[in-house]
């Protein structure tokens, strides 16, 4: 096990704390730049995926993981910043600069939304973004002259600098993990000043904060601001990736999605918002192939178990009609979020930090080390 | 005039008078203790002070400046700090993070700087760390400082809301029951700490106490409290040997 030894103010501020996360951070960015001359391009679109869920899950970690304020209305934000891409480009808006404005519009409507929320928490915060995202989907639908209602919008080849930068090219994908390093880079930053800390403060104890001289109103506003100009950012992004967009696509479903990839990837830091995003672009592949071949295969197992012919082939259609489903997905969502706030509510990164502490610490690891420790009594009757 | 005044200070829920025109003063430097019994209103007086709860009446004086209707969060950055008579730490941050909250008065850097972390925020953040580890140095925390707060004791974290108090350099402190949870040996050191910060630091402060060993070792100054009113005030002494104050613990 590493000791570091400390020697200067400096070494609780630096990004990476030794040696060590230079090198793995590096190795990790050199293959994450020769992916796209090695992997399919299928895997490469997923990959994309990926990098523009993760973008969206370290908004909403800002928000939920670190101001504690739970959001099921960010498919509204990620809608916001897409149709703005996509009203923008038929005007021939270059790109910097549609981009940029469809961050600083979701923005601020995320600081909106984020003055009624002052007074909300829990599971009113969760009914009334649900409500906001609702909002946003009837207008959608409606604002026939802007949005083009339900026949939804086509959305133009990306043109960078004069570039065409096809929706499935390297660039692309470049584009949009520089994008996702970017935001992660400056939320990290935000974390170690002030603000960040205030964020915290705000999550474990709204009282304390104040009496510490945080703004608790401004600050959760500054939150939802930064939260929904992230997602607003991914939003351009996910428009040119899909090259078409409609209400439909902005759904709960999406939003929950979105709480999935923190919650299984882990609320407490930023490393959960890109294994969760991993998770959720995968799972997609993964149940197209269940839906595709478990028929099949439970068929096979019945006839090997000395089924006929007849009773496998209906065991086969009966399964394969239970796999299609409607709202099989969402379900398959449910359980997943259940599993993991039982079993594993540190998430995916929680996970991989028990896998290190037992090398590190081998033999002398102790199951009891992220047991949930004993919480003092809080005066509630101050909020 | 005085350095913190409450004039005529009152805190009614419907009928009942938690708080009833209690007027007191402190002086700069001096370590005034709050006594009664349980409901009394003490730690009401302080909700009143640090804004949680808005005055019924009454008036609040602190160096000449009327702060009664101050939002909550200036009150900090007017110098008032105080802790809480149950914990409310940051539950799930390191000690440092929790002590460099108590320093957010003192931040003047922007959003978008921070977002870049320019030069002048890092900069920043090293006199804020510096400031830190004075009232690391001054409470002997050393050994907790990247510690997260839900796996440390209960006496531990007493002193650390004192710390997170300290380190926004406050004017006046409020020390809402200092000694509750603590065992002798420790209420020995937060006498200690307490008599320290009005020597070394020259911090002013109003405190809360129910053990009278710590009130008789601290205090300049004793204000009796019974039923939201004031029973008594004068030195340790005077105020324990006054009648009405025995009526009230003892029964008459």
């Amino acid at each position: 096990m590493r000791f570091l030894f400390k020697t200067d103010y400096e070494d609780d501020i630096k990004l990476f704390p030794h040696s060590g996360y230079v090198v793995s951070y590096g190795i990790l960015l050199a293959l994450l730049l020769i992916a796209p001359y090695v992997l399919s391009s299928y895997l490469m679109s997923q990959l994309v995926f990926v990098c523009i869920y993760a973008t969206v899950g370290v908004g909403l970690l800002i928000l939920t993981g670190f101001t504690g304020q739970a959001s099921l209305g960010h498919a509204a934000f990620l809608a916001i910043g897409a149709y703005t891409a996509a009203y923008l480009q038929k005007y021939n808006v270059p790109f910097p600069v549609y981009f940029l404005a469809a961050g600083a519009l979701t923005g601020l409507i995320g600081a909106m939304v984020g003055f009624p929320a002052l007074r909300l928490t829990g599971i009113y915060l969760v009914i009334a973004t649900i409500s906001f995202a609702l909002i946003v989907e009837e207008i959608l639908a409606r604002w026939e002259s802007v949005t083009n209602g339900n026949e939804g919008m086509r959305v133009k080849t990306l043109s960078l600098l004069g570039v065409t930068v096809p929706r499935d090219s390297p660039t692309f994908y470049f584009l949009c993990l520089a994008v996702l390093v970017l935001t992660i880079v400056g939320t990290l930053n935000l974390l170690r000043s002030p603000t960040g800390r205030a964020f915290v403060a705000i999550r474990d104890s709204e009282t304390a904060a104040r009496s510490m001289g945080v703004n608790v109103a401004l600050y959760k506003v500054k939150s939802f601001a930064i939260s929904a100009a992230i997602t607003g950012f991914a939003g351009v992004l996910f428009a040119h990736k899909l090259s078409f967009i409609s209400p439909e696509m902005f759904t709960l479903q999406l939003s929950i999605e979105f709480i999935i990839v923190i919650l299984i990837g882990g609320t407490f830091s930023l490393h959960g918002a890109v294994l969760g995003a991993i998770f959720i672009v995968m799972i997609d592949p993964f149940l197209t192939y269940l839906k595709d071949d478990l028929p099949g295969i439970i068929a096979g197992i019945a006839a090997t178990f000395g089924a006929g012919a007849a009773t496998a082939g209906n065991i086969q259609s009966k399964v394969a009609a239970f796999a299609s489903l409607n709202g099989l997905k969402g379900a398959i969502y449910g359980i997943i979020i259940v599993l993991f706030v039982l079993f594993e509510p540190l998430g995916l990164y929680g996970r991989w930090l028990k896998i290190k502490l037992f090398f590190q610490l081998f033999p002398l690891y102790k199951r009891a080390t992220f047991k949930r420790q004993k919480i003092y009594v809080k005066s509630e009757r101050n909020r | 005039m005085s350095y913190f005044r409450a004039e005529n200070l009152s805190l009614h829920f419907g009928g009942l008078k938690a708080v009833d025109a209690v007027s007191f003063a402190v002086e700069k430097g001096e370590i005034l203790s709050i006594i009664g019994p349980n409901g009394a209103g003490k730690s009401s007086i302080f909700n009143l002070i640090s804004r949680i709860y808005r005055p019924t009446t009454g008036r609040i004086f602190f160096e000449d400046q009327d702060i009664t209707e101050q939002p909550p969060y200036d009150i900090a950055r007017l110098g008032i700090a105080r802790t809480f008579q149950n914990i409310e730490l940051f539950e799930n941050a390191t000690v440092l993070s929790n002590l460099l909250v108590g320093r957010h008065r003192h931040s003047t850097t922007q959003l978008w700087q921070e977002l870049l972390f320019l030069p002048s925020v890092r900069a920043n953040e090293k006199v804020h760390r510096r400031r830190v580890e004075q009232v690391i140095e001054f409470l002997d925390l050393e050994p907790y400082r990247d510690k997260l707060i839900s796996g440390l004791p209960y006496g531990v974290r007493k002193v650390i809301e004192l710390a997170r108090a300290l380190c926004s350099e406050p004017k006046l402190i409020l020390l809402d029951e200092p000694s509750s949870g603590l065992n002798v040996e420790e209420t020995g050191d937060m006498s200690f700490w307490i008599r320290d910060m009005k020597s070394e630091l020259g911090v002013t402060v109003l405190m809360v106490e129910h053990d009278m060993s710590l009130v008789n070792r601290v205090s300049d100054r004793v204000i009796a409290l019974n039923y939201g009113r004031v029973l008594a005030m004068g030195s340790p002494a005077e105020v324990q040997q006054h009648p009405d104050v025995v009526a009230a613990y003892l029964g008459a």
